[in-house]
Order: C-alpha cells, then sequence, then structure tokens
C-alpha cells in the first residue's frame, strides 16, 4: 500500500462540455488554509473566457428552450452525482476552508439540498413572477419570465462549495447559462462540480468553470458584448466598482455584491428574479363572433 | 527561367491538341507528397498574427470575400439585404472595407447587380448546372450566357467531375474553353469540388487543366458537399497557379470556397497565400473567400480590435 505511488489530479477548466488547460497554458498554485500545497489549478486568460462566453452563448437556446420540469430533472440529478461523491468533496471543501471533517460535511451536505431546492424551483418560479394581468378589454394579457441569456458569475471568495452552488444554480434553474469564475484562493471544488456536471446530463456549455484571477477574468467579462449580466458575488468593493462600469457598455443587467453571512440561510428567490425578463403577451379571449362576444 | 517563358508557353499549348497528350501532360505532372502537403499547410496555420499585422490581415480578408447566398429559398429581398451588406459590412463603421462581391445563381443577378449599383462590389454568378454540373453542354452555356446577359462579373463555372474522373481530360478542357467563350469580358472561376476528386494527385491536374483552359480562377469547391476548402488542397492549389506563372508568365487567382467560417481559418489561408505564391496573390483580384458567416466573424474581430471589447452575435446582421 505505501509503495504506491500518488496520483495526482490535473485539474482543468471546463468550457463547452469539455476540460481544457488554459490557452496561455499557464497555472498556479492552491494551497490549504495553512499554506500546505494542494495542487496546480490551471490560470485561465481572456482568451478562455472568450471561448466559455461562445460555448454559453451556443448553448442558450437548447437549454432556454428545454421544459422547465425537464430543466428540474436535470439539477435533480446534479443533486444525485453529488450525492455519490461526498467523500470527495468534503475532502476538498475541508483543505480549501481550513474546516474540520464534520463542518465540511455539514457544508457538502447543504450544497446538495441546495441543488434540490433550486431544482424544485424550475417550474415554480414562474407561477411567482408571472401571472395573468387584469386589461379592460376582451383580451388575456399575460406575463412569463424569460431567462436572460449569458451570465457572468464571480463566485464568492470564501465558500468555495457552498457559496459557488448558492450563486451557480439560481443562475441555470431558470435558463440562463452560466461562464463561472471559481473562487482564487480556492478553486479545486468548483473545478470538481466541473467534473459532476459534466456526468448528470447538464448540456456542455451550460456552465462553464473558470479559474485564475477572478480581476484579469472579469474584466473581459465584464466589457463583453454578448455577455447578457454579470453577478457579482465574489469581487471586492473596487472591484466591483471598476467591472460595474465596463458592464454599463451594453447595459448588462448587474448584481452587486451582497454580505451574505451565512450561506446555508435560506436564500428566497432574489437570485432567480435577478436574470429573468419578463415577457408580456395578449391574446384574445376567443373568436369574437357575428355577436361581438365570445362568451 | 523568364527567357524561356514564351517557348514554354507555346510548349503548354501543344499539349491539349489530342486526349492522349494531355493525359501525358497531367499524368506526367509530380505526384504530391500528401503527408508532406498536410505537414506543409499545418505548419503554416501556427504563425502567429497580431494586432497591427491582424488588423491589417482581417480589413484584407474582409476585401477578399465573395459573400454567397446560394440556397433554393433566395428571395430578392435577401439578395438586396446581402448586397447593401457587401457594400457597407458595418454600418457603424465607415472605415471597414467593402467586400469583392457578392455571389449567386443566375437568376438573381439582376437583383444583385441593381443593390451593389456604383459601389465597386462585383457581382458573380454560379452557372453551368451549378453545383453537380450534370447537364449537357448547352444548357451550360445558356446558363452562363444567361448570367452574363443580366450583368455578371464574374462567372463561376463547375468542372463535369464524372468525366475527369473517368479520365476524359479533353472533354473537360473543352467544356471550359467553350464557357470562357461564353463568359467573354466575365472572369472565369473555374471549381473543381476538390472533395469529389478524391486524390490531391487529382487536385494537382485539374488544377492545370483549368489553368491551361483559360481560367481566371481557380475555386475549390461549391459549399455544397461535405469536404469543402481545407488548408491543404488550397496550398496545392495555390502552389500550381505560382508554378503556372513561372512557367507562362499568366497569373490565375485562387478561392477557397465552403468550411471557412472564423477569422482564423481566413488568417490561415493568408499566410498560405503568402508563404506560398507570394505578395502578388494578397490582393482581391487574385485571391478570394466564398463565405457567408465568414464576414460576420471578421466584423466582430473587427470591432474587438477597434474597440477592445469583445463583440458579439447581435451586433453583426444575421443572413
Amino acid at each position: 500500500m505505501s509503495d504506491r505511488l500518488s496520483v495526482l489530479k490535473t485539474y482543468k477548466l471546463y468550457v463547452g462540455g469539455k476540460f481544457p488547460r488554459s490557452e496561455s497554458g499557464r497555472v498556479y498554485e492552491v494551497t490549504d488554509s495553512e499554506g500546505k500545497w494542494l495542487a496546480n489549478a490551471p490560470q485561465a486568460s481572456r482568451k478562455d473566457a472568450r471561448d466559455a462566453v461562445v460555448a454559453a452563448r451556443k448553448a442558450f437556446g437548447g437549454w432556454a428552450g428545454a421544459t422547465a420540469y425537464n430543466r428540474g430533472q436535470v439539477l435533480y440529478r446534479v443533486a444525485e452525482m453529488l450525492e455519490g461523491r461526498r467523500v470527495q468533496f468534503v475532502r476538498e471543501v475541508a483543505d480549501a476552508e481550513g474546516l474540520s471533517k464534520s463542518k465540511a460535511a455539514e457544508q457538502v451536505e447543504a450544497t446538495i439540498d441546495r441543488w434540490v431546492w433550486y431544482a424544485g424551483w424550475t417550474d415554480k418560479i414562474a407561477q411567482v413572477v408571472g401571472g395573468g394581468n387584469p386589461v379592460a378589454g376582451p383580451y388575456f394579457n399575460l406575463s412569463s419570465p424569460e431567462p436572460t441569456g449569458v451570465v457572468a458569475v464571480l463566485a464568492p471568495q470564501e465558500s468555495s462549495f457552498l457559496g459557488l452552488v448558492s450563486v451557480l444554480a439560481p443562475v441555470i434553474a431558470t435558463g440562463n447559462t452560466a461562464v463561472v469564475i471559481a473562487s482564487e484562493k480556492a478553486p479545486l471544488p468548483a473545478l470538481s462540480l466541473a467534473e459532476v456536471l459534466a456526468t448528470s446530463d447538464v448540456p456542455g456549455g451550460v456552465v462553464n468553470v473558470l479559474s485564475g484571477r477572478t480581476a484579469e477574468i472579469a474584466a473581459p467579462l465584464a466589457a463583453h458584448r454578448d455577455v447578457n449580466a454579470i453577478d457579482l458575488a465574489g469581487a471586492d468593493e473596487a472591484l466591483a466598482k471598476e467591472l460595474e462600469i465596463a458592464a454599463a457598455d451594453n447595459l448588462k443587467r448587474v448584481l452587486r455584491p451582497q454580505p451574505v453571512d451565512d450561506w446555508s440561510a435560506t436564500p428566497g428567490t432574489d437570485r432567480m428574479t435577478a436574470f429573468l425578463e419578463t415577457k408580456t403577451v395578449w391574446h384574445p379571449t376567443g373568436s369574437l363572433g357575428a355577436s361581438g362576444s365570445a362568451y | 527561367m523568364p527567357t524561356n517563358a514564351p517557348s514554354a508557353a507555346r510548349a503548354l499549348l501543344d499539349v491539349t491538341s489530342s486526349d492522349s497528350t494531355l493525359r501525358r501532360f497531367l499524368h506526367g505532372l509530380p505526384g504530391v507528397d500528401a503527408v508532406g502537403l498536410e505537414a506543409r499547410a499545418a505548419a503554416l496555420g501556427t504563425r502567429s498574427i497580431k494586432t497591427t499585422a491582424k488588423a491589417y490581415a482581417i480589413d484584407l480578408a474582409i476585401s477578399m470575400v465573395d459573400l454567397t447566398t446560394l440556397e433554393g429559398a433566395d428571395t430578392p429581398g435577401k439578395v438586396r439585404a446581402l448586397g447593401a451588406k457587401a457594400v457597407r459590412p458595418d454600418p457603424t463603421d465607415r472605415t471597414a472595407p467593402g467586400t469583392a462581391a457578392v455571389c449567386v445563381y443566375p437568376d438573381m443577378v439582376a437583383v444583385a447587380k441593381e443593390a451593389v449599383a456604383g459601389s465597386g462590389v462585383k457581382v458573380a454568378s454560379v452557372a453551368t448546372a451549378f453545383p453537380a454540373g450534370r447537364a449537357a453542354l448547352d444548357v451550360k452555356l445558356a446558363d452562363v450566357r444567361d448570367a452574363v446577359a443580366a450583368g455578371a462579373d464574374e462567372i463561376d463555372m463547375v468542372i463535369d467531375r464524372g468525366a475527369f474522373l473517368a479520365g476524359r481530360y479533353l472533354k473537360v478542357y473543352d467544356e471550359i474553353v467553350a464557357v470562357k467563350e461564353a463568359s467573354g469580358a466575365a472572369r472565369l472561376k473555374v471549381i473543381f469540388e476538390t472533395g469529389e476528386l478524391s486524390t490531391y494527385d487529382n487536385i494537382r491536374r485539374a488544377s492545370w487543366l483549368g489553368m491551361l483552359a483559360g481560367a481566371d480562377f481557380i475555386k475549390t469547391s461549391t459549399g455544397k458537399v461535405a469536404v469543402n476548402a481545407t488548408p491543404a488542397n488550397t496550398l496545392l492549389m495555390l502552389e500550381a497557379v505560382r508554378d503556372f506563372r513561372d512557367r507562362t508568365g499568366v497569373q490565375v487567382g485562387v478561392k477557397p470556397a465552403g468550411g471557412i467560417r472564423t477569422s482564423k481559418d481566413a488568417i490561415k489561408f493568408l499566410v498560405l497565400v503568402n508563404e506560398t505564391a507570394g505578395g502578388d496573390w494578397l490582393d482581391n483580384h487574385w485571391f478570394r473567400f466564398g463565405a457567408s458567416s465568414l464576414l460576420n466573424d471578421l466584423l466582430m474581430q473587427r470591432q474587438k480590435l477597434a474597440t477592445g471589447r469583445y463583440s458579439g452575435p447581435d451586433y453583426v446582421t444575421v443572413d
């Protein structure tokens, strides 16, 4: 047993359903909370960000067009897969955040529950934020939520797994596609999550995971004209301001960083509704017949 | 050797005097080293073209595009829209060059001509029973005359691949000569449909055959089959036009068509041109891209270079 060579894992990016190395060829050292080396993570460049946006755009039509029920099934499947790899995630979260094994296990369990929670929301959010509007005429007037498009997500820096899923799941639950920048210090749980997503029926490109220097990757994403929204959860105050200015060019939706003390608290629907548009349609109540009334 | 060029040209004329001399000449061309050709094309594809060189290459590539619509569903409206785009590809940036030509079916030539009138953008028309080329010669020539009468500046013809593969080279030659005559002043592009010629040797033979018959351009493909323009077969054709000019003093253009969708691909082709045929071909009189979606990608890259921000498909027209 002790004679075995250790098999080190090569962490890679997740773009368009594939696991490429960074186009730049760079990696950076990831350490645990005590400074002990854990692994080398790819250090994504702006070209990786560009490729990720192309992949996310390509996947958008299919994912947004899938039925809400189907999206719920797929997200639930992610939770099933996570359940099977619990041990690995507990270890990675414990290393990344310097937690005891039992605390890390709590985090992972809360994360899996979070996926299930959002999986349930996919076909219910329309009832909450959509509906029939009263009008003075023989019409129906219906509002229904539509996904915004490609969303760039800066994952929280401190909570490497629960925080990540808490910002990612609401984005894709409603039909958006996402380009996620993992926590700079602790990207390994995010990169392993990508392996789970790849094996759980989430179409390639719906979630793209990049690791590296958050500020370096976020700048081109914020300025990118084919990104529809950006979630700044993982940006500090100065970076958030800079990115919000860059994002103004094509009128991106911007979700400013909000202080979160406890990621395990029930999140509410705010993170889902932040990346929804409202489509309103008029529809006649039926043929009006010669008498002028459909009734 | 330039001093021998005229006599060499006369010698070349003789090879087309009969089927057997033509076959002997074409089969006497050196065989293609397939592995070497593909390796050379791949090696040239790794050149890094950045900043000002990239800006130059993108503008050059835009000016070389034959903006193409060859669908059964083409409407006059679509052709007019395409014409407007060819004249001014990026309406938000007047420094963007126009494309070289629009390429349409013969019945749309008149509409296209009107759409690009006065802009310098040419109208090219496919003819000769495009894309299969399976029709009687009379029908093909009528097709060509129709397009020329409607005002086409350039004719894109397809060769009879069946006859070529059966070894009836003189029939193919005679057809090209007849079409060239019917085209009159219009420049003639000869499409070999390289994806159907099976071997690199055949592509080299077809290139020489086309050039001997008087083609102004040799073009890879129709865009209607599985394998279209590749760097390797375009490299081979570029070598052929280079060698042909060395022997006869006549310069012939090259047009890869189909499957070139990104700026990166287009720039790789420009590198092939510069490194193989030379700078003389880096002009839209001598090199063209047959493409439709390529133009949008070139425009997005151009916007990226101008603004420093990545652009997206929302900022170019979808056609």
